[in-house]
């Protein structure tokens, strides 16, 4: 409840209008004492890395100093010693924040293109430098100086 | 008064600009040489007025003269001097400024470099001045309707507000002139490619013009971005050195375009090869420019970076920025068909390679630029929420430049036209054998596992490797080193340095090591090997913060190494509080320490953190730049010999 309270507030400060940026708080509450098993410790790490911090902008909570931050730092550990898989964290966070919180965008139909658009243009970039090598390999043997104008 | 001189000099150097305008695109058509020559002093003139109205802006800082509403909105009496200076640039006005006097800059140098011996010569830098003017009238323009930096307040503030402390770093001093001595030298490649594009008769001889110019700006881009990249990890406190963050990424697209613009400019010298598409990666280049300026200025995008931003503004950047993309493309493909194909080529051929790297360049922009902006449109069309963040671009850029990595050893070995495999596999066999022992090294060697970090340190070593062997092929003989071509120098030094950034990004992502603990004065921690003591920390005044400065002593191996003093700053005018990290450096690994905020019981929280190699991320940039440096000193000193040769042969016969 207490950490419920403190994200609320933590939103509150932030979203209020005109408002300073979280960032600019004394970090009182961001220090999180590391597990003490490094196997969880790192799987910790590993997690936040791919949160995002919801107050500060485009920081992962591994990165940010804000409290909301140290709150699911907090939260994550606490999550992890409760026997709770990366799966379980990560998708009990998506309920509560949306996927805004994931740094990885998931795989869905409206990220179709952002995730398969890149592999799509290196097919159509792949294709054309075939065809530009074979129209050129076949100029190549008809007239193999073409109007070189080589500088050298 | 000072106020008034500087948009005074504004409107006198947007007149000076509209004439060059118009007498750099009449004087080309009509081939006449006294209007070309006119176009030429309009643009001297427009860039001593551009200098003007910055200096003006400049001693308002240094003056605190709070009269001027944007000193009084980001300056204060208190700040020491080089911040009031680089202040000048530290908001969206300023740096408006510092990027049309940076345009003044190049156009002055078009200007002072074209050749005016003969009408026809003369022509196509005259065109390039007219495009140079008509992009600084729109940003005059732009400046003097919704971003005028000498707009007055009455009554004047007694004080100012003050300067964000993030941004009174010497970072601020280097960072931002550089980035937009990149950004706004691809204006001329640009300039060049669509005077190329108005000139009936041009083929590729504007690429001669223009590639000097891309190669600084390259290279000033290479530096900005590295600047960047190096006051962030130093700055931000947890030793991270790259974010993906949408800012960034607005610079790296512009990089990614320019560098395989230089590639495919290289060829289109060389051979005639890919003449349309070099002319369209000019276009796009200083496009991805205008893209970012318009990112980081129109407030669409939430960022460290966006201090100061206007959707009104942001409305006009996207005017220009559509104006600057359509109207070149439209004469592109009227132009483009007519253009004559250059030399066939064979598949093994450095063409060939030359289009691979320009595939996987523009594609990695292309993919920055797609999950850059996605977050924005998905919100704004169906208000859904997502970020794309890090993992998504080490999902797909990434991989991109490591297959970029494993070819870029192979096109300078391979010849022009054709190739032959066999040939370039055998004589990069060292190179594959260092790659190797590296591969096997890292795998025996570093912990934790990664093998995406092996890949990366397999690459890097490859890339160097296979710039030592360009060199040592080209040289023949060791004696023979210093008579190599400035240009082979200059290929072998900026993939070496990409190898070397390679190793820096890798060790610093992949194997860090990181302590937090509270520490109460006499304790000591542990981090990688060192041993770290709180000896105390005690309150300093600065000349406008207070700080809490520790004095931390590292030991290893039972020796004192060294006491360092990380501070926590906090700035009473802007209520803000900064981290000041203490970093020693062995250039083979980063000791980085922080100071937390302080506990009940009279501790501190300490971070520190080991980045391996993290040092080579910025040795590695400046190697590349001193890439751009040697290709620019090459030809500065070909063209001085050449102006020798000439002269002498000019009065040799009047004797």
């Amino acid at each position: 409840m207490r950490v419920l309270a403190a994200i609320f507030a933590a939103l509150l400060t932030v979203l209020a209008p005109g408002s300073p940026a979280l960032a600019q708080q004394p970090e009182e509450s961001t220090y999180v004492p590391a597990l003490a098993d490094p196997a969880l410790e790192a799987r910790a790490k590993s997690l936040q890395r791919e949160l995002r911090c919801l107050v500060c902008q485009g920081q992962s909570i591994d990165e940010s100093n804000s409290a909301l931050a140290a709150d699911l730092r907090r939260l994550i550990r606490q999550q992890i010693q409760a026997g709770q898989s990366d799966e379980d964290i990560k998708n009990f966070l998506v309920a509560r924040y949306g996927a805004f919180v994931l740094m990885k965008p998931p795989v869905r139909q409206d990220t179709f293109f952002l995730w398969f658009g890149p592999g799509l243009l290196l097919l159509v970039g792949g294709t054309a430098i075939g065809v530009t090598v074979l129209r050129s390999r076949r100029r190549l043997a008809i007239e193999p100086e073409g109007d070189l104008d080589v500088q050298t | 008064m000072t106020g008034e001189l500087g948009q005074l000099a504004l409107c006198l150097a947007l007149a000076l600009s509209m004439v060059q305008a118009f007498t750099g695109f009449a004087g080309a058509s009509r081939g006449s040489v006294r209007l070309m020559a006119m176009g030429r002093g309009a643009a001297l003139g427009s860039f001593v007025f551009l200098a003007l109205a910055f200096f003006t802006l400049m001693f308002a800082y240094v003056t605190s003269d709070f009269s001027v509403s944007v000193v009084a909105e980001n300056s204060h009496t208190a700040k020491p001097l080089i911040y009031k200076i680089s202040g000048v640039w530290g908001n969206h006005e300023g740096s408006m400024i510092l990027w049309l006097l940076i345009l003044g800059v190049y156009s002055a140098a078009i200007a002072m470099t074209q050749p005016t011996d003969n009408a026809a010569n003369a022509e196509l830098g005259s065109r390039a001045l007219g495009v140079q003017a008509l992009i600084a009238v729109a940003f005059l323009i732009f400046v003097l309707l919704t971003s005028d930096p000498f707009n007055r307040l009455y009554p004047p503030p007694f004080e100012g507000s003050g300067l964000n402390p993030l941004l009174q770093d010497p970072g601020l001093a280097f960072h931002p002139p550089l980035l937009y001595l990149g950004y706004v030298g691809l204006s001329a490649a640009f300039s060049f490619a669509a005077a190329a594009l108005l000139d009936k008769r041009n083929d590729a001889a504007w690429v001669r013009r223009a590639r000097p110019f891309a190669t600084a700006a390259w290279t000033a881009l290479t530096l900005g971005i590295a600047a960047g990249s190096w006051w962030a990890y130093y700055t931000l406190g947890w030793g991270g050195f790259w974010f993906w963050d949408p800012v960034e990424n607005a610079s790296l697209m512009p990089w990614l375009i320019a560098t395989a613009l230089i590639h495919s400019m290289m060829a289109t010298e060389r051979t005639g090869a890919f003449k349309s598409w070099t002319l369209l990666l000019a276009i796009a280049a200083f496009s991805f420019s205008l893209i970012g300026t318009f990112l980081v200025r129109s407030g669409v995008l939430n960022s460290v970076h966006s201090f100061a931003n206007d959707p009104k503004r942001g409305l006009f950047i996207l005017m220009i920025l559509f104006v600057a993309i359509a109207a070149p493309l439209v004469l592109f493909a009227w132009r483009a068909p007519k253009l004559s194909p250059g030399a066939p080529f064979d598949l093994i051929s450095r063409e060939t390679g030359i289009m691979t790297n320009n595939l996987l360049l523009t594609a990695s922009a292309a993919t920055i630029l797609t999950g850059t902006l996605y977050p924005l449109v998905l919100d704004a069309a169906e208000g859904i929420k997502i970020s794309v963040g890090p993992p998504y671009f080490a999902a797909t850029v990434v991989p991109m430049l490591a297959l970029l990595a494993l070819i870029m050893p192979f096109g300078p070995i391979t010849l022009w036209r054709k190739g032959d495999w066999r040939t370039s596999l055998y004589a990069l066999r060292y190179a594959m054998a260092a790659a190797a022992v590296a591969l096997l090294g890292a795998l025996a060697l570093l912990r934790p596992a990664s093998a995406l970090g092996f890949i990366a340190i397999m690459l890097g070593v490859w890339l160097i490797g296979g710039a030592i062997t360009d060199v040592a092929r080209r040289a023949g003989h060791l004696k023979r080193l210093r008579l190599l071509p400035s240009a082979a120098w200059s290929v072998a030094l900026a993939h070496a340095g990409l190898g070397v950034v390679a190793l820096g990004c890798v060790g610093a992502t992949m194997w860090k090591s990181e302590t937090i603990q509270v520490l109460a004065p006499g304790q000591t921690m542990n981090v990688a090997g060192y041993t770290l003591r709180l000896d105390g920390t005690e309150k300093v005044q600065g000349p406008n913060y207070l700080a809490d400065r520790a004095a931390i002593t590292v030991m290893a191996g039972g020796n004192t190494i060294t006491v360092v003093h990380p501070e926590k700053r906090s700035y009473p005018v802007e209520q803000m509080v900064t981290t000041q990290s203490a970093i020693r450096t062995t250039i083979i690994s980063d000791l980085y320490i922080v100071l937390g905020d302080a506990r009940e019981n009279g501790g501190w929280v300490v971070r520190a953190y080991v980045n391996p190699m993290a040092p080579f991320i910025w040795l590695g940039a400046v190697v590349m730049a001193l890439a751009g440096f040697v290709a620019l000193g090459g030809r500065l000193a070909a063209r001085v010999r050449a102006g020798r040769i000439a002269a002498g042969a000019v009065s040799e016969p009047a004797e």
